[in-house]
């Protein structure tokens, strides 16, 4: 299983890249969900999958899911969320300012020359 | 910190008081108040002679880095103490001479003090400082305050491009030079020269011996301006003559030659410093000299008249390293030369900076130093004529003037090593007198050009912008002392000779000298018929022929070609180094985020796909894995659809709703993978997110939507799957070696015991790892406040940007 929650990981990943380099500034946010997703996926499967019950003392179980992956990808939900929250409202703003979200579009001005 | 440390401190100090004195004494010249210091300095360091005198030496030590073994280590001896008399004694006749160049009214003289006094410090801590790192930083002080001198009328361009020239070619040879320190001295174990020059036949055989031999070589050359070098000479002529006459013509310049001197006992015992050393200053004598004749402007001339007389000591100080290299010599041959080049040094300072300040009088009383605008001052600046007459005429080396001596020993020196057969000379020995010759012929021309060309001839008021008349008795007063120190050291010698001379040429050349006894110093008028006094008439009579014809064959040098000259390829290097970066900076700073995500990128899967190929670290252990169960294959088809979806989505509502889809698939996953809290926390979060983007975007208007199919990019795809890969290999590779198990049976035995709750997650985002969660804290608040500031906050745009926009 661990295996295979790798590659599908990767394919996040590489859907995340394809997107983050596309035109669109909306896709570049999706993008960077997506990336965030992979991550999270990652970071829970280097930590070992189903290794025994859930990390909850009441079960009485004899083995428990290691429970440090699980409170370091909650920290890591929360901080993305709030990132691609203040992202999606810059995007917003850009759009609203600028009139696109077409990132050839949104260059900085020409040196002289 | 002994008197000497004050010494090289008490120009700093004074410079700082000088705005002060310019401010409340604005009615007394600032320069009075300076010129009490190089005054001062000079007497107290006459009282060294002595010392010197009997080849002693002072040293006085103070501490300034001690862990590094950097110290502020001052060294007094006969090579310094020249130096010294020179920097301070001119100093002195510069600031009375600036006095009167300078007007109080119209210049700002507390800037040009200020860098003056900065100048006379570093200058003073270059030649007494004996580690070399003190002497690199000092050296670097003087490149800096000459650069601001020459600028010092900053509203010229051609001061500018004269001070950055210097300034470009100054510090390169500058860092050069601090590369052959430090790598002297890592070859030394220290940072004192004179410790290294005890261990100098040991450091001969170290392999790195010619590297910093050549780097510390490159920083003398730039400083004291020999070929290829000496292009930023000339430019720096835009600098008020007084700065002039101090710093290319009598102190910086010789910096160069200084540190050669000073550098001779460790390097004179490779063949390549005698090699180099002379043939540079044998070439650069006569390039500079051949070029000066064609100037037309009188600073130019003497910038390339000291271009080519530096080369001249250049030449004899590598010619007198043979001296330590044969020690066997007992005839005390090339001692000569480092004595001619030591007598040459002095004079050189004395003529050229009463050529300067005649210069600078004939500037400042005509209104130009166009030689083709000048002519027939004779009889209206007598005392000026007379000055230039003994400066120009030592230079080309005519008796009874002190030039003609040190002449007459560079032509010995250069004959008597011709004659010897070292280095094996003997086919290429006959170049060193010719090229020595031909480069006093022209030294000859040119100095006649300085005296004839402006006080004979015809005088033309016309072309002239003020009546001339003599100049100030002031501002004689400088120059005429220099034309009778020319005179006197012209017919006494021998004043110099046991005083000056000898010690600084038993610095230069210590091991030639027996222990207890004295270089035998006696210059002479008068030798007898010898070659060298021949090979001066004869320079003097193809001097007058080729001077009196000169507008004849002057013409020659038009057909040189002019645009293969140095200074084009300075100016044309320099711009294409600047077009050539600009260039390479534009063709990847694209603008684009796309090219920069490229960039990142395709970085990381080279850094980690080599690190992985190249450690061969790649690892597949399947044995230590999960069973795959059904539920597991049905969300992974659904997470693949939904990615796929997203890739493929002509709208944006249906790659919205796809996230959405993986987001949830995601915390499908998370109850599989038993995290209750993460599935909570997921599919909360992942409405709002979803939530937030339909707010965004699906309610903006319809501008020039991208609603068509994303279009496919076979580099940006190649880029992509490169990325997975490169994630999923690390990820097997990392799952597949797991050097220790994990320290989560801490957590799960001392939840309950130790923190009370049965929740573990919750337990360690609160308790055991409280702090994380306290900052994940602020980052969501600070991500609020900032939504709120982007949202509300709306500052008035001025009308330029406005307009700028469309």
């Amino acid at each position: 299983m661990e295996i295979l929650m790798c590659i599908v990981a990767g394919m996040l990943f590489a859907a995340a890249v394809y997107l983050m380099l596309s035109k669109s500034l909306l896709r570049i946010i999706i993008g960077t969900g997506l990336l965030s997703h992979g991550t999270h996926l990652m970071l829970l499967t280097m930590g070992g999958l189903k290794t025994g019950t859930v990390p909850v003392l009441g079960e009485h179980a004899a083995s428990y899911t290691d429970p440090i992956p699980q409170a370091l990808i909650l920290t890591a939900i929360v901080i993305s969320f709030g990132v691609t929250a203040i992202f999606l409202v810059i995007a917003y703003r850009a759009y609203q300012d600028l009139g696109t979200d077409n990132m050839d579009q949104l260059r900085g001005s020409e040196a002289d020359d | 910190m002994s008197l000497v440390h004050w010494a090289i401190l008490a120009p700093f100090i004074l410079a700082i008081f000088v705005p002060f004195f310019r401010k409340k004494a604005a009615t007394i010249h600032t320069g009075w108040f300076v010129l009490i210091l190089p005054v001062v300095l000079f007497v107290s360091f006459l009282q060294y002679l002595p010392v010197t005198m009997n080849n002693n030496s002072i040293t006085h030590s103070a501490a300034w880095i001690p862990s590094l073994g950097i110290d502020f280590s001052v060294y007094i001896d006969g090579l310094s103490l020249l130096f010294i008399l020179l920097i301070t004694g001119i100093g002195s006749l510069v600031v009375l001479y600036s006095i009167y160049y300078l007007s109080k009214t119209k210049e700002s003289l507390q800037h040009f003090y200020v860098y003056l006094l900065m100048f006379m410090g570093a200058m003073l801590g270059v030649v007494l400082s004996d580690n070399v790192i003190t002497l690199y930083m000092f050296w670097e002080l003087t490149s800096i305050s000459s650069f601001l001198l020459i600028a010092y009328w900053f509203d010229r361009d051609r001061s500018r491009y004269g001070a950055l020239k210097s300034m470009l070619i100054t510090v390169f040879g500058g860092l050069m030079m601090l590369g052959g320190f430090l790598v002297l001295s890592i070859m030394g174990g220290t940072f004192s020269i004179r410790e290294l020059a005890v261990q100098a036949p040991d450091l001969y055989h170290h392999p790195l011996f010619l590297l910093a031999m050549i780097l510390i070589l490159l920083g003398a050359f730039t400083k004291s301006a020999q070929f290829p070098f000496y292009i930023w000479l000339p430019d720096a002529m835009e600098a008020p003559t007084p700065v002039s006459a101090y710093l290319h013509s009598a102190t910086m310049v010789k910096a160069g030659i200084y540190l050669v001197a000073r550098f001779s006992p460790i390097f004179a015992f490779s063949s390549y410093w005698f090699w180099i050393v002379s043939a540079v200053g044998l070439f650069t004598m006569i390039w500079a000299s051949f070029n000066a004749v064609k100037q037309t402007d009188l600073k130019g001339i003497l910038a390339y008249s000291t271009v080519s007389q530096l080369g001249l000591i250049m030449g004899l100080l590598g010619a007198g390293s043979a001296a330590l290299y044969f020690d066997s010599l007992d005839d005390n041959l090339y001692t000569a030369a480092v004595i001619a080049a030591i007598f040459h040094l002095i004079n050189h300072a004395t003529f050229k900076g009463s050529l300067f300040m005649v210069v600078g009088i004939i500037d400042h009383e005509t209104g130009t130093r166009d030689i083709r605008r000048l002519g027939g001052l004779m009889s209206l600046m007598p005392v000026t004529f007379t000055l230039s007459v003994i400066g120009a005429f030592s230079m080309a080396g005519l008796p009874p003037f002190n030039g003609f001596l040190s002449k007459e020993m560079f032509f010995l020196s250069m004959v008597q090593l011709s004659e010897l057969n070292l280095f094996n000379l003997e086919t290429w020995g006959i170049f060193f007198p010719v090229l020595a010759w031909i480069g006093s012929v022209f030294t000859f021309i040119y100095s006649m050009i300085i005296v004839f060309t402006v006080f004979t001839g015809k005088f033309q008021p016309e072309k002239l912008e003020k009546k001339p008349h003599e100049a100030p008795a002031g501002m004689l007063v400088s120059p005429i002392i220099l034309a009778v120190l020319v005179i006197v050291f012209g017919l006494f010698p021998n004043l110099l000779s046991y005083s000056l001379i000898q010690p600084a040429a038993a610095a230069i050349v210590p091991s030639i000298i027996p222990s207890g006894e004295q270089l035998d110093v006696n210059i002479y008028f008068w030798h007898g018929i010898t070659a060298e006094l021949l090979m001066t008439i004869a320079v003097v009579l193809v001097g007058i022929i080729l001077y009196t014809f000169l507008p004849k064959w002057v013409g020659l040098y038009n057909y040189f070609p002019g645009k293969v000259t140095l200074n084009n390829l300075y100016d044309a290097s320099l711009y294409t180094v600047e077009r050539g970066s600009n260039s390479i900076t534009k063709s990847y700073m694209s603008g684009f985020i796309r090219s920069y995500l490229v960039y990142i990128f395709a970085f990381f899967i080279a850094l980690l796909g080599f690190t992985l190929w190249a450690k061969d670290a790649f690892r597949y252990d399947a044995s230590n894995t999960s069973p795959i169960g059904y539920y597991e294959i049905g969300l992974l088809v659904v997470l693949c659809v939904a990615t796929a979806t997203i890739l493929m989505a002509k709208s944006r509502l249906t790659s919205i709703i796809s996230l959405g889809a993986v987001g949830y698939s995601v915390s499908l996953f998370f109850v599989i993978f038993r995290a209750p809290d993460l599935a909570l926390t997921q599919l909360v979060i992942e409405t709002v997110s979803t939530a937030l983007f339909l707010l965004c975007f699906y309610h903006l208007p319809k501008l020039s939507r991208h609603e068509e199919k994303m279009s496919f990019q076979i580099g940006n795809a190649l880029i992509a799957a490169g990325v997975g890969i490169t994630v999923t290999l690390i990820g097997i590779t990392a799952h597949s070696t797991k050097l220790f198990s994990s320290i989560n049976e801490y957590y799960i035995e001392n939840t309950y015991k130790k923190a009370g709750g049965e929740n573990m997650v919750n337990v360690i985002l609160v308790d055991f790892r409280g702090f994380d969660t306290l900052f994940e804290i602020a980052v969501l608040s600070v991500a609020a406040l900032g939504i709120y500031a982007l949202i509300k906050l709306r500052l008035e745009k001025g009308d330029d940007s406005v307009n700028e926009n469309k």
